[in-house]
């Protein structure tokens, strides 16, 4: 569908977490996220405790639970912004926060206004120097080798049609692959994403997911997700981290999203199903109905 | 003087505007504020945050009453007072997102209770001078040569501290979630802004007045952005108007016995109207052509 930049053409990306020590990149390498007995508190509540979580180079991680949990806060913990009450958390052999522009972070939202006259190519751009101090060199050669990286990252999410239009007047999809493409432009080689597919129609929000998918795996980027519904996303999954009030499972999606260990942590009945092309159905998750509001009606 | 008649020899026209030292004055005058106050009013168009400009704009009143009272000097009651409001306004909403309901609320308050005191100092004053209506609507006449002095320095100021967070700026007002992410201090900025935008609007009120600001702090900036979303252009766009419309009002102002403050807005105001029809048209014709090309395709998924 879209044209892809070869993984051999980005050496840099896995380069700089084989320093720290770990085995060659193809054996097993280190995890790149680690959560060892992790638990959060926000106002005095434990949201979570004892997760345990390893994400490697190129796995698509999702979280997944009902809502108000923390999932948001467990990307939130991977960030630094929110501080972990008790646990160990590494992201890129760090503490969590200090990896800088080594992890791309995409937050929830809804979407931009649609009088914002800045187009989207500006947006991918501010991923890249919004940050720097001081007037940009208008000529330079690295004004021309960042618009250069610019216009590869757009191509990759496959928004070069609409990256010149301001980015108020795109679709939720459109708006989602431009600021995709914003989180990836720095190489990270982290990827957090908070709820990238809510407020997109369904043909968007699997297009989307098969995006990340694709950066996931192809560029070895390791992506954690949160998601509301597991569907659009399993089939690209290899690890998932499931929260209930309290406590988590995490491990591959055959091993977590199961009757009996979804119905163990939520301690209500919950019944997984398969259907004939191999996707799981989750049935009876405590979870509220799926509110599809309108992107417009912020 | 006598009643001067436009030549439409433009360049007579100047020599004759220049053999007057306070047009002199108010063509310098203009020009910097031009440039200071579109943008600052970029920014602020684009953060939304045109209530709290109007709010500074408003206070500009009350601080040149207050300076015209107790007979200290005119610039200092206009930057002093807009920048004391801005940095009351930043405090007002800590911890609010920037453009929410609650800072109108509380924005609101600060602006009613300085316009309330910059009426009563009028009152005491009962003075000599042309009164409120100069400080409301602008003057060209009066303009010192110190007073060129400080408004350059202070805009150069205020240039060059936008020119060192501008980019950051952006970046908070666009994105301010990601922004903090990547380690922008968004709400510093938030205040540093408000601080730029009390000190462009303290230098704009002494050309066009307190109440007129707007033409030379939205106007040229809302045009710019009808125009092009591209923000370099976009910001280059808009000091050029600013500029052209200052330096037309004053032309005006000059030749007709009307007052500054409205030729600049009207000029202002037309060229927003032009813009938009501009747009309107340039879309139309887009839609047009969408129309007569090939059917939209419906995308698969995945």
């Amino acid at each position: 569908m879209n044209p892809v930049v070869a993984p051999t053409s980005q050496p840099s990306a896995p380069s700089a977490s084989a320093a720290s020590g770990a085995s060659g990149a193809s054996g097993a390498p280190a995890p790149v996220i680690g959560l060892r007995g992790a638990a959060v508190r926000v106002g005095g509540r434990t949201l979570w405790s004892g997760v345990d979580l390893d994400v490697r180079a190129g796995e698509f991680t999702a979280v997944l639970g009902p809502n108000g949990v923390g999932k948001s806060t467990l990307v939130k913990v991977l960030l630094g912004i929110v501080p972990a009450a008790s646990g160990e958390i590494r992201v890129l052999d760090r503490r969590p926060g200090e990896a800088g522009s080594r992890v791309g972070y995409l937050p929830q939202r809804r979407s931009f206004d649609p009088d914002l006259r800045i187009r989207g190519i500006d947006v991918v751009r501010l991923g890249l120097d919004g940050d720097r101090w001081g007037v940009p060199l208008p000529f330079s050669r690295t004004r021309r080798d960042e618009r250069e990286r610019i216009a590869e990252v757009v191509e990759l999410v496959g928004a070069s049609a609409y990256a010149h239009r301001p980015i108020g007047q795109c679709s939720g999809g459109e708006q989602q692959r431009l600021l995709i493409a914003q989180a990836l432009v720095r190489r990270p080689e982290v990827l957090l994403l908070d709820e990238p597919l809510d407020s997109l129609d369904l043909p968007n929000q699997s297009a989307v997911a098969a995006l990340i998918g694709r950066i996931c795996h192809q560029e070895r980027v390791a992506v954690v997700m949160v998601a509301h519904d597991v569907n659009p996303i399993l089939h690209h999954l290899d690890r998932v981290v499931y929260i209930a009030e309290g406590g988590a499972v995490s491990g591959t999606p055959d091993e977590v999203i199961d009757s009996d260990t979804l119905t163990r942590l939520y301690g209500t009945p919950v019944e997984v199903l398969r259907t004939r092309d191999g996707r799981l159905v989750v049935v009876g998750q405590p979870e509220a109905p799926a509110v599809h509001s309108d992107r417009h009606a912020g | 003087m006598g009643s001067p008649v436009l030549s439409w020899n433009l360049l007579d026209d100047f020599q004759l505007m220049w053999s007057y030292p306070f047009m002199v004055n108010a063509f310098r005058a203009g020009a910097i504020v031009a440039v200071v106050a579109g943008a600052v009013g970029w920014f602020m168009v684009l953060r939304r945050q045109t209530f709290a400009g109007h709010t500074l704009s408003v206070v500009a009143f009350p601080g040149a009453a207050l300076a015209t009272l107790a007979g200290f000097s005119l610039s200092l009651g206009y930057f002093g007072f807009c920048i004391a409001a801005a940095l009351a306004v930043a405090a007002l909403r800590r911890g609010r997102e920037p453009g929410g309901s609650e800072e109108s609320a509380a924005t609101g308050t600060v602006q009613a209770f300085l316009l309330a005191c910059g009426y009563l100092f009028m009152a005491l004053y009962k003075g000599l001078l042309e009164g409120p209506q100069s400080l409301l609507f602008g003057s060209f006449l009066g303009i010192t040569g110190g007073q060129v002095t400080v408004l350059a320095v202070a805009g150069v100021v205020v240039l060059a501290a936008l020119a060192a967070i501008g980019r950051p700026l952006l970046f908070a007002s666009v994105d301010p979630q990601v922004a903090a992410a990547r380690g922008v201090p968004v709400r510093l900025l938030s205040v540093a802004f408000l601080v730029l935008l009390g000190a462009a609007t303290a230098e704009a009120a002494q050309i066009t007045g307190a109440l007129l600001v707007f033409a030379l702090m939205v106007l040229p900036a809302a045009t710019a952005q009808v125009l092009t979303a591209r923000p370099g252009l976009s910001l280059l766009l808009t000091v050029a108007i600013g500029f052209a419309v200052t330096w037309a009002g004053l032309v005006a102002a000059f030749y007709q016995p009307y007052p500054l403050g409205f030729f600049v807005t009207s000029f202002a105001f037309a060229l927003f109207l032009l813009a938009h029809g501009a747009r309107a048209v340039a879309r139309a014709r887009e839609r047009r052509r969408a129309e007569s090309g090939r059917p939209v395709l419906v995308g698969s998924a995945a």
